[in-house]
């Protein structure tokens, strides 16, 4: 399994060896300077060698994030960002590898021992990858295979030079540039990501795969991923994230598009183990994501499905906005803090077409000092006769100093929709803790048990090797939760 | 074997045993019977170490080992089983899962190779059938939907697949009919060798018909007041408790 074999064990050690020491040696890189202002932006563009028109649309983002404020509904704290202190480019230097023989052999060493192994002989059949390290891609798996049956899979970087007429239809246009603070400044700097390019009638042969990792210290990743399935068309994506332990905070700032035209269906799984800080909250990642599928066509269908386990802050929001009359969303989600990790997390349902349906199954788990909110809208627009949502909300506190708060948002303009919402909240009980350890588990195993029963609804829509490192990464999550 | 050596215990400021004294030796199965309120489940409670019951003296040794010094699931390794009065339900936990979980806990613990799945579906289908249960046991998630009954049956199912060196049943007959009451009988009684004991608590005589018990105690008021053969069960059926506590 590709993606997210490593658990926070495995990125600790991989730490203490290599990465607090070594890595930066071992890997020349190349970053610009510190700081945002539109020279950087020409920068970033120019280094990617991007069309005018490319330019032109970053700089517009650029100018749009100035004049937007951050967000603040959010319930997450955090001290002010200083934007103009950290770096918006890094990547490990030379000219873009253009096979994975010219891969520094360092890095490729690096995601075998993460569990990603990026050459192909080695993979297992049926995943391909691409791998993101912090600013840039640097290898895209099983891409020939891929082509084969007219698939594209590759860094967007590249999307644009070899497919611009696609990029440029799609890029933006289901998130687009000024949409919030976050994605304008994600529009503005983005530097890689993943472009994927289903044509018409085809299910993609493969499951595909992006492992994202932020590596160089002060440094924002600021990825951007498209995907377009054709009429018919069909594709899984996942995507899996991890990053070093440090003292200091990281942003990630990343956007997401998918887009499924008439009958196409999109599954995107995520298992997010950012860097979540250590017990005392210092350090962590920022995910600060912006996520979004337009289901277009008629049929249509986008199912995120998300464990989030790490980084410090989340503020993600995977959304469906359900155009195409009988289209479904859903939404799929297990948030878990501890500590004093912040998620507000949860998903937009946007009603507009004829007979839409959309399900939300949110599992969040809080444990330590963490604060862990669902927030969902489901909105019914007056086209959408028929349409229909179901929400259900389950939130499991661990321990007596976290929060669990769910914040739903129903707007109905339509008297023929249905929309129902259940929302439970419930403690680990001492007596399921007792009856487990009185057949012999250990308090931790008691736990990740109970809590994987309480997740089994959104577990069980991951792949399957998904689902078995998803069940090992909250259980090692959840580690000093108890006791 | 099992050793109490006047053992007390309180539940906050109540205090509960007020200096139990008890041998089972090994291949023994001993009832105890009192009325409500003697401290039955309190002393299930103590020697599996649930929190909240605070032990004030005495000693509790089971082959030899301090048991009151363990952690619940030091004292299952150790091959104490405690069938609940009422099991608990876990939603989202596959049966099947968390019982091959808690035997390889058990197995690693005693220095035993894990079972991997194929390994414990054989062994727990063996089970299933031996005590008369249906497959279906397996699929379900733990206790969730259960009957009285087939709850009951799961902790027996449990049992039988740990293989404790002793067993404590605390009212396992409590709300179970005759068929049900035979099953969970039938698999103690399965269990019984020179390597097995077992601690049945209960109310009723009507247990002990299937399960003959090696000695019979009476629990009153926080202490043994009576000890003696089956045919003392039959007595207290008879006569009641009443008067007993005084003893």
């Amino acid at each position: 399994m590709p993606a997210v074999v490593e658990t926070r064990e495995t990125v600790e050690a991989l730490n203490a060896s290599k990465y607090k020491y070594g890595f930066s040696t071992d890997i020349a890189m190349d970053a610009f300077p510190k700081g945002l202002n539109e020279d950087i932006v020409r920068l970033i563009s120019a280094k990617k060698e991007e069309p005018e028109w490319l330019l032109a649309w970053r700089l517009k983002a650029f100018a749009t994030w100035q004049a937007m404020e951050e967000p603040d509904w959010a319930r997450v704290k955090y001290p002010p960002i200083d934007y103009n202190d950290l770096y918006y480019y890094a990547a490990p230097s030379g000219p873009a590898p253009k096979s994975l023989d010219e891969v520094d052999p360092s890095l490729l060493d690096m995601y075998e021992k993460l569990g990603i192994p990026l050459n192909e002989r080695a993979a297992l059949a049926g995943v391909a990858v691409d791998a993101v390290f912090d600013s840039v891609s640097v290898a895209t798996t099983f891409r020939e295979t891929l082509s084969k049956s007219g698939v594209i899979f590759c860094p967007i970087s590249e999307a644009v030079r070899a497919h611009p007429e696609l990029v440029k239809q799609y890029l933006g246009s289901v998130v687009p540039a000024g949409d919030n603070y976050f994605a304008a400044l994600n529009s503005a700097v983005f530097s890689d990501g993943s472009f994927v390019f289903i044509p018409k009638g085809v299910r993609c042969p493969m499951e595909l795969s992006t492992y994202f990792r932020i590596n160089a210290r002060n440094t924002g990743q600021f990825e951007r991923t498209l995907i377009i399935a054709e009429e018919g068309a069909s594709v899984s994506y996942l995507e899996g994230c991890t990053a070093p332990m440090r003292d200091e905070n990281q942003l990630h700032a990343a956007v997401v598009e998918l887009v499924a035209l008439d009958d196409a269906k999109i599954k995107y799984s995520t298992v997010q183990n950012w860097y979540p800080g250590d017990a005392d909250g210092r350090g962590g990642i920022y995910n600060f994501v912006t996520k979004r599928g337009a289901c277009r066509g008629r049929n249509s269908k986008i199912s995120w499905t998300q464990v989030e386990t790490g980084s410090a802050i989340t503020w993600k929001y995977p959304s469906c906005i359900l155009q195409g009359d009988g289209s479904v969303g859903e939404f799929y989600s297990v948030a878990l803090t501890h500590n004093c990790q912040q998620a507000d997390t949860g998903t937009k349902m946007i009603h507009i077409g004829k007979n839409t349906t959309s399900t939300i199954i949110s599992k969040g788990i809080s444990a330590g000092r963490s604060n862990n909110t669902y927030r969902g809208l489901v909105k019914i627009m007056p086209g959408a006769s028929g349409a229909r949502n179901f929400t259900q909300c389950d939130s499991l506190l661990i321990g007596d100093n976290c929060g669990a708060h769910t914040v739903p948002y129903i707007e109905s303009r339509n008297p023929s929709a249905k929309i129902e919402h259940e929302a439970t909240t419930s403690k680990i009980a001492e007596d399921q803790l007792f009856y487990c350890r009185s057949r012999g588990l250990s308090e931790e195993d008691a736990v990740g048990l109970i809590v994987n029963g309480f997740c089994k609804d959104v577990l069980k829509e991951l792949p399957m090797e998904f689902a078995v490192e998803a069940q090992k990464l909250l259980a090692v999550s959840l580690e000093g939760s108890v006791g | 074997m099992l050793e109490i050596k006047n053992l007390s215990a309180r539940i906050g400021d109540k205090e509960i045993l007020r200096g139990v004294n008890l041998t089972v030796p090994d291949g023994e199965v001993h009832a105890i019977m009192g009325p409500n309120g003697a401290g039955k489940s309190t002393l299930s409670y103590v020697l599996s170490g649930r929190e909240g019951y605070e032990v004030t003296g005495g000693e509790v040794s089971f082959n030899g080992q301090d048991i009151l010094a363990m952690e619940p699931e030091a004292r299952a390794a150790a091959g104490i089983f405690l069938a609940f009065q009422y099991p608990v339900e876990l939603p989202g936990v596959g049966n099947a899962n968390f019982i091959r979980t808690a035997l390889n806990a058990v197995r690693r613990a005693r220095g035993e190779a894990e079972l991997d799945a194929v390994a414990f579906l054989k062994l727990a289908r063996a089970a299933i059938k031996s005590l008369s249960m249906s497959d279906d046991m397996l699929k379900r998630n733990v206790n969730v939907g259960f009957s009285g009954g087939e709850k009951k049956r799961n902790e027996v199912l449990q049992m039988a697949l740990l293989q404790p060196g002793l067993a404590i049943l605390d009212e396992t007959d409590s709300g179970l009919d005759i068929d049900a009451l035979k099953i969970v009988a039938e698999g103690v009684n399965a269990l019984r060798s020179a390597r097995f004991s077992a601690l049945v608590i209960t109310h009723y005589q009507r247990l002990l018909e299937h399960i003959v018990p090696d000695r019979v105690h009476v629990l009153a008021a926080g202490r043994i007041v009576r000890s003696g053969g089956p045919e003392l069960a039959l007595e207290l059926e008879a006569h009641g408790y009443a008067g007993l506590e005084a003893a």
